[in-house]
């Protein structure tokens, strides 16, 4: 099915309104075009990084980097406290979360603003006209009913104007896509997430910080870290703020998929397949995800924690690890070329 | 629509059919009479929507509060008294799996097009019976050993525990790799059987209306019923083998060593999401396209008016019917598909709000200016349009590719299939047993059970249904047997939405029975002027065998 290097994924420039409008129009119009682009949505060449399933990997996370290695001179910094209801879902919320990256922000404006008044505003629309005309031609008020049948005008203009409103909707949505789909800049750091049953494995190959292991804390050690259960995970993905982040994501065994709410983040985890997803955090905190594939018996208790730092506290905490935080920013590059022989944008 | 006076033919031949009435296990195991078979189908339906109904009932059971409260106690039962927490988990996968596929595959497609469609589509062409009686039989039979190996699978080993806990999706490589034992392989043996069942369904029902309609029956004249069968089965017809294909793979990647679904040997999972969707998304338009079929019946007749813009009612059916194929993968948005792909997705996917909207709306304008009387089958079919329209504009905010990132495998696609399915195709289904069943049964049901019926179900659906859309933007995934305390508020509610629910459904239990026994006998037409299409021209029940004359529709 895949066709590595054809360069199918197009797209590398964000676009403009107008250009995502004419798209969203030929695209409407042209299914068997875009079906058979389909089969090459994501290069399923074989993966060149098989997880290395290591289980010792919890000795890099951070508390027993402190204890265990002395010869790093380096501590990593305290680990973060969350707050309450940012990053974490809300006792009878009824919104969307707070969101921490730009896309984030664009993605909620267009539910807040756009989609949710259309869809109130149709559906009492629609309520109103049931129920005057429930009340209006009710056999009482009306014993003889009329036999018109048909009226070319008002069947014109109730296809045309959700016509009209779906385009509204469409040129905002699809250059949000577009927005989404914007390449990770070269210097962007780049982190590898790997789905197993039923924990994430994180690594950051330009920092030379091998695979470690993240697993969901029991609920007692959540709840004395003052963490929400089933959310709070030992060793957290530890990210810098205000700097771009390219997650690779993939899966060991079956698929699992990447969620992270507030970041407005949610990509499979396939097996053979490098999907990638890039976002650049706008705030320091602790932000909370959960698997979102069914993945077998334990896909409900494989939690996300990203705690996102300033930057030196991050280079600090990479320095912890035994990592090079200037890393291969150089050589990444270099790297991340030779790499797209396969290519994985998205 | 379709007007006539052609009953005295069926009536002359009432007396003469009832004495060729087959015996018990002749008629009921060996039928060819459409009508017979439709009521196997409708009685397959209620005994599999109680199963798959009760199995939610646990589920909402178990997330009234946060934390395992009963999984494990169910556990020990189907896996024995040493089950461990994982085999816990493992169940409510399999619970998940199961009422998911015994609700789609096995109450509302056999109630929509086995039970309603065999009964109502030969009568309202005015044909005598379907084309192939004989097909007619083992489609029905096909389904009751797909049902019994589905049940069946939950009592054999499906990888951490018993049961298939794949997910009615039963997406590679979870159902491959992800699930030793032969719980998966009963269950898509089940999906085979169910599948050959719906395609020779389709087949007899695209027969049987190209080429049975009566004399001055023009495909334009027919009702939108009919129309919306037909249309539904050509759905059925295309899609349901790419089903069978993708479903077949999967086996012989189970158990002969082959690869489509594994990227080791040159396969790939998404190959089978594709193929999958490929069936998905026509299939709930399967779903809910004899549903507004049944809705237009009921409005145009207890708003005593034809129904408004005919044409476009049907064709816009046959635009959901096309445009439904080539917009599967918006299910797949989080996949890591292309750009464009999405981009077109998206595009595409926002198409099918306009014809519905045209469905929508031309129902308005069928009771504007009509003379409305509000039985329970209208009640029920009014319900329906302003629920469906609920489901169908939560629609189009999934349909953005960008936004769906946050809602996708979210407790808001939940809610949004729910407000389409449960609250729509079911409703369809209740509002078709009301309108139907004085001619079914020859007696009436109970007016004021009926009415109740539908106001304690309609308050349950929306108390249980309605919070899972704030759920799904809080961030609770799908699938989840626990969930953090901030999820308990609505949960606790949806929960209580249940119990409502259940009671309506006792509610209709009784007046279904009492009805049944004690129900008042009733005439040929009990719905007066506006019911217009062929079914009201005869006797109710009507006879064994009608239209041996055909009538002449002018």
């Amino acid at each position: 099915m895949g066709c590595p290097g054809k360069g199918v994924w197009g797209n590398e420039k964000p676009m403009n309104i107008g250009k995502s409008l004419i798209i969203a129009g030929l695209l409407a119009f042209a299914p068997a075009f875009a079906a058979s682009q389909t089969a090459l949505a994501q290069d399923a060449a074989a993966v060149a990084a098989a997880p290395a399933d290591d289980s010792d990997a919890g000795a890099v996370n951070a508390t027993a980097a402190e204890t265990a290695a002395p010869a790093e001179k380096v501590a990593p910094p305290p680990r973060m406290k969350p707050t309450e209801g940012i990053g974490m879902p809300r006792p009878g919320e009824y919104t969307l979360p707070e969101q921490f990256t730009a896309t984030g922000n664009q993605a909620r404006w267009i539910h807040d603003m756009l989609l949710l008044p259309i869809i109130t505003v149709i559906s009492l629309f629609v309520l109103a006209l049931m129920l005057y005309a429930m009340v209006r031609f009710r056999r009482a008020a009306n014993p003889v009913p009329s036999k018109t049948s048909h009226n070319t005008f008002i069947e014109i203009v109730w296809t045309v104007v959700p016509i009209l409103i779906l385009v509204a909707i469409a040129v905002p949505s699809i250059s949000l896509i577009a927005e989404q789909y914007k390449p990770a800049p070269k210097n962007a750091l780049v982190v590898k997430v790997t789905g197993y049953q039923w924990y994430w494995g994180y690594a950051y190959p330009d920092q030379d910080i091998p695979e470690f292991v993240s697993n969901m804390l029991p609920p007692e050690k959540a709840l004395a870290n003052g963490e929400p259960n089933l959310l709070a995970a030992d060793n957290r993905l530890v990210l810098p703020v205000g700097r771009p982040i390219k997650f690779i994501i993939t899966g060991a065994d079956v698929i699992h998929s990447f969620a992270v709410p507030s970041l407005w983040v949610k990509m499979d985890a396939v097996p053979g397949r490098l999907n990638e997803k890039s976002v650049t955090i706008e705030k320091p905190g602790v932000y909370y995800g959960q698997c979102s594939e069914l993945c077998g018996a334990r896909h409900g208790f494989m939690p996300i924690a990203i705690e996102a730092l300033p930057p030196a506290q991050f280079d600090q905490w990479v320095r912890s690890q035994g990592g090079d935080p200037a890393g291969k920013a150089g050589e990444a590059a270099k790297t991340a070329d030779a790499a797209s022989a396969t290519p994985a944008k998205i | 629509m379709t007007t006539t006076t052609a009953d005295h033919g069926a009536h002359a031949h009432d007396h003469h059919d009832d004495h060729h009435t087959p015996a018990f296990f002749q008629r009921w195991f060996m039928s060819t009479n459409h009508k017979d078979i439709g009521t196997l189908y409708l009685l397959f339906a209620v005994i599999a929507g109680i199963i798959g109904g009760a199995i939610s009932g646990l589920m909402r059971a178990e997330l009234a509060q946060p934390g395992i409260q009963y999984l494990h106690t169910w556990a020990m039962m189907t896996d024995g008294s040493d089950a461990t927490l994982d085999q816990a988990y493992h169940l409510w996968n399999v619970l998940i799996t199961a009422h998911g596929l015994i609700m789609v595959f096995f109450m509302v497609m056999p109630a929509m097009i086995g039970g309603f469609g065999n009964w109502f589509v030969p009568i309202m062409i005015g044909a005598p019976d379907m084309a192939f009686p004989r097909m007619n039989n083992i489609s029905f039979w096909l389904l009751v050993p797909a049902f019994l190996l589905l049940l069946g699978s939950t009592f054999v080993p499906g990888g951490t525990g018993n049961g298939a806990g794949t997910g009615w999706t039963v997406y590679a490589p979870l159902s491959t790799s992800g699930s030793a034992g032969p719980a998966v392989d009963l269950a898509i043996f089940s999906l085979h059987l169910a599948g050959a069942s719906s395609i020779l369904g389709a087949i007899n029902f695209i027969t049987t209306i190209l080429n049975m309609r009566a004399p001055g029956m023009t495909l334009h004249k027919m009702p939108l019923f009919v129309w919306s069968v037909l249309v539904t089965a050509f759905l059925l017809l295309l899609a349901l083998p790419v089903l069978a294909a993708a479903i077949t793979m999967l086996l012989t990647d189970r158990n002969f060593g082959t690869t489509f679904y594994d990227a080791a040997g040159g396969g790939d999972p998404e190959l089978y999401q594709h193929l999958f969707w490929f069936f998905g998304h026509p299939e709930v338009y399967i779903m809910i396209l004899p549903g507004f079929g049944i809705v237009s019946q009921i409005v145009s007749t207890f708003s005593r008016k034809p129904v408004f813009g005919y044409l476009g009612m049907a064709y816009a059916m046959v635009a959901i019917g096309v445009v439904g194929f080539v917009v599967w993968a918006h299910h797949m948005f989080t996949t890591g598909m292309s750009v464009d792909v999405k981009m077109y997705f998206t595009a595409a996917t926002m198409v099918i709000a306009v014809p519905t909207g045209v469905k929508i709306f031309s129902w308005i304008a069928t009771m504007w200016g009509g003379s409305m009387s509000f039985k329970t089958p209208m009640v029920w079919a009014l319900g329906f349009i302003f629920m469906f329209t609920v489901g169908g504009v939560t629609g189009v905010v999934l349909a953005n590719g960008g936004v769906d990132d946050i809602f996708h495998d979210t407790y808001y696609v939940v809610a949004h299939f729910h407000y389409v399915l449960s609250l729509g195709a079911v409703f369809g289904l209740f509002a078709g047993m009301y309108y139907w069943f004085p001619k079914m049964t020859g007696r009436m049901y109970n007016e004021f059970l009926g009415q109740l019926h539908f106001w304690v179900f309609f308050i349950g659906v929306n108390v249980m249904f309605f919070p899972m859309h704030f759920l799904g933007m809080s961030g609770m995934p799908r699938r989840y047997p626990d969930y953090p305390e901030a999820f308990a508020y609505w949960n606790g509610i949806a929960t209580q939405g249940y119990k409502i629910m259940a009671a309506g459904m006792a509610v209709f239990f009784v007046n279904m029975i009492w009805s049944l026994l004690a129900g008042k006998k009733a005439e040929a037409n009990p719905w007066g002027e506006g019911a217009t299409t062929l079914e009201w021209t005869l006797s109710s029940p009507p006879p064994f065998h009608q239209f041996e004359t055909l009538p002449v529709i002018d």
